[in-house]
């Protein structure tokens, strides 16, 4: 073909650090992101994740460090790139007695080519809320208008805050599901969360950050095999000779037995497949079978030594 | 430059007039105060036998047009630090909206309530004090639009720098309401003591009722050059140190 199918970075940062005082948010971050994907900072409260965030938004300014956002400087440029960004913040709030289609028709107004509210707030189910005072919504109807306000300009990137805190399951899985529309309509997403699970759903690279710095970052999946690569399977049976076949198979390193149950662990790709195949020319009759996947909350163990809700 | 202006401070009116209590606090009470002072001194005073430049001619609008104008401030230093704390001022921040035209917008909605608050009381009035054909209506009340202007400038430094909603009130009345008792209105300027007479001339409200009891007994705005000048220079500095002191959250 000859073309480089490479996406352009829309996001560039390098080495930025902000400091509260004496306490350092954010020290020597640096990381791209590029056209179209969903990138998630991800980390414990408190690690850094916002002020990184506000950073590249120009809600902040860091104290050190270079940013460029769609080719722009966010503090030098702030107002053009506002006009091609969609913001939505962690703990914001609009005026309690502010009705929902006021707060869209305002932000609309501030914009050189909005979208359609009405069509915004349908397509975000608050189309029967067009009235609602803002102080009458609940969790999951303020974020979704927040969602709303923050593509209201049809921006190039968005960025979420912490979306999803705070609501429960059932709003968060509608959550999710506007965020991937968000992501199918090609435009780059920028994200923040503390959920592990959220971010495994959501995101095609996730930074992880732990005490203001970066500590790794990839796709979920190339994280959990550079850092967990470990694989587990459970399986449940009578067959008095099924240990020792077990223990036979190269790639397996460890075989724990819990009455019927096995529990065993080893690496490479093949390692659940060469399992089966042992049991197969064994013939041992199984009563379960499965498989336990490390995900993002083991790595995330695996590199700071805590969990991440600790 | 201030895209947005008139559509934010037509819905900032329609936000303040759904707020009960703030229609109330900046509207009916302070034509209660006036309709009720006025009972009160309209029951043992006939007209006749006031003197054009008494107090009930002259004292009272000027007096019930500061509480006007101070409620007006109170209440924006209140609504700026409730925004501030509740993040819709961090909200605004990351939209194509100036700082400028936030404040603007507020002060728009306070000058628009000023006005209305004081035609209510004026018409109010008339039961009581028979307007004379020569009451400046459109010269005082351009007088207390230009006062309040000034002193919302007060407003918003103590806006800028009070931590949490909580206060803002009562801190903003602490450094308000003393002004009343300096600024000439119950004791002319030139009879407090001197030390006082310094504080008084360094406080905006001073030149604020001078310029609004001029007016009010028909002299020249010419003759009210000073006091204008001061409002003004009084709104540049307050504008100024709250530019440089503004928190957004």
């Amino acid at each position: 073909m000859g073309v480089s199918a490479t996406p352009r970075p829309v996001i560039q940062v390098s080495r930025i650090r902000k400091a509260y005082g004496t306490t350092v948010a954010v020290s020597e971050v640096s990381f791209d992101v590029s056209e179209g994907e969903v990138f998630g900072l991800i980390g414990p409260n408190g690690a850094g994740k916002t002020t990184t965030m506000e950073c590249v938004e120009g809600v902040r300014r860091p104290d050190g460090g270079e940013i460029s956002i769609l080719g722009l400087d966010p503090f030098r440029d702030v107002y053009q790139v506002q006009n091609r960004i969609g913001v939505q913040l962690q703990q914001a709030q609009l005026q309690k007695r502010i009705k929902v289609w006021e707060a869209v028709d305002l932000w609309a107004s501030l914009y050189p080519k909005p979208l359609d509210g009405n069509r915004l707030l349908e397509q975000l189910g608050l189309a029967d809320k067009r009235n609602a005072l803002f102080m009458t919504l609940s969790g999951g109807q303020k974020q979704r208008l927040f969602i709303a306000l923050a593509l209201i300009n049809d921006p190039e990137v968005v960025f979420l805050d912490e979306l999803t805190t705070g609501l429960d399951p059932q709003s968060r899985r509608a959550i999710w599901d506007l965020v991937r529309g968000i992501r199918d309509r090609g435009k780059t997403v920028v994200l923040t969360t503390h959920l592990m699970e959220e971010a495994e759903r959501l995101c095609d690279r996730v930074a992880i950050i732990e005490r203001g710095k970066i500590i790794d970052i990839g796709s979920p999946g190339e994280l959990v095999g550079r850092h967990c690569p470990t694989r587990t399977v459970v399986l449940a049976t009578e067959d008095a000779l099924a240990e020792e076949r077990l223990r036979a198979i190269p790639q397996v390193e460890t075989v724990m037995r819990q009455g019927a149950e096995f529990t065993i662990q080893g690496q490479g790709d093949d390692f659940v497949t060469e399992v089966i195949q042992c049991l197969s020319e064994n013939r041992i009759r199984i009563t379960d079978f499965r498989t336990l996947l490390p995900n993002l909350e083991d790595v995330f163990l695996k590199l700071t030594g805590h969990s991440i809700r600790d | 430059m201030l895209r947005g202006l008139w559509k934010l401070t037509w819905l900032e009116l329609k936000i303040f007039l759904r707020e009960p209590l703030g229609a109330f606090g900046s509207i009916v009470f302070p034509v209660l105060v006036f309709v009720v002072l006025g009972r009160f001194a309209g029951g043992r005073i006939t007209p006749s036998s006031l003197s054009p430049a008494g107090f009930a001619h002259v004292g009272l609008p000027v007096f019930v047009a500061v509480l006007i104008s101070l409620s007006g401030v109170l209440s924006l230093v209140t609504i700026i630090s409730i925004y501030r704390e509740g993040g819709i001022l961090k909200r605004l921040r990351a939209t194509p909206l100036r700082p400028q035209t936030i404040l603007a917008a507020h002060v728009l909605v306070k000058l628009t309530l000023t006005a209305l608050t004081m035609a209510l009381t004026v018409l109010a009035g008339k039961r009581y004090f028979p307007i004379q054909a020569g009451f400046p209506i459109f010269g005082f009340t351009m007088a207390l639009l230009i006062s309040t202007w000034s002193i919302l400038s007060i407003g918003f430094v103590i806006a800028s720098i009070v931590p949490t909603a909580r206060f803002a009130q009562p801190i903003g009345a602490a450094i308000l309401y003393p002004m009343i008792g300096l600024c000439g209105l119950f004791v002319p300027v030139q009879s407090l003591p001197p030390a006082l007479q310094i504080v008084a001339r360094l406080l905006p409200l001073t030149y604020a009722v001078s310029l609004l009891e001029g007016i009010l007994k028909g002299e020249a705005w010419s003759a009210h050059i000073g006091d204008v000048a001061a409002l003004v220079v009084v709104f540049a500095i307050c504008t100024a140190l709250s530019a440089k002191v503004f928190r957004w959250e």
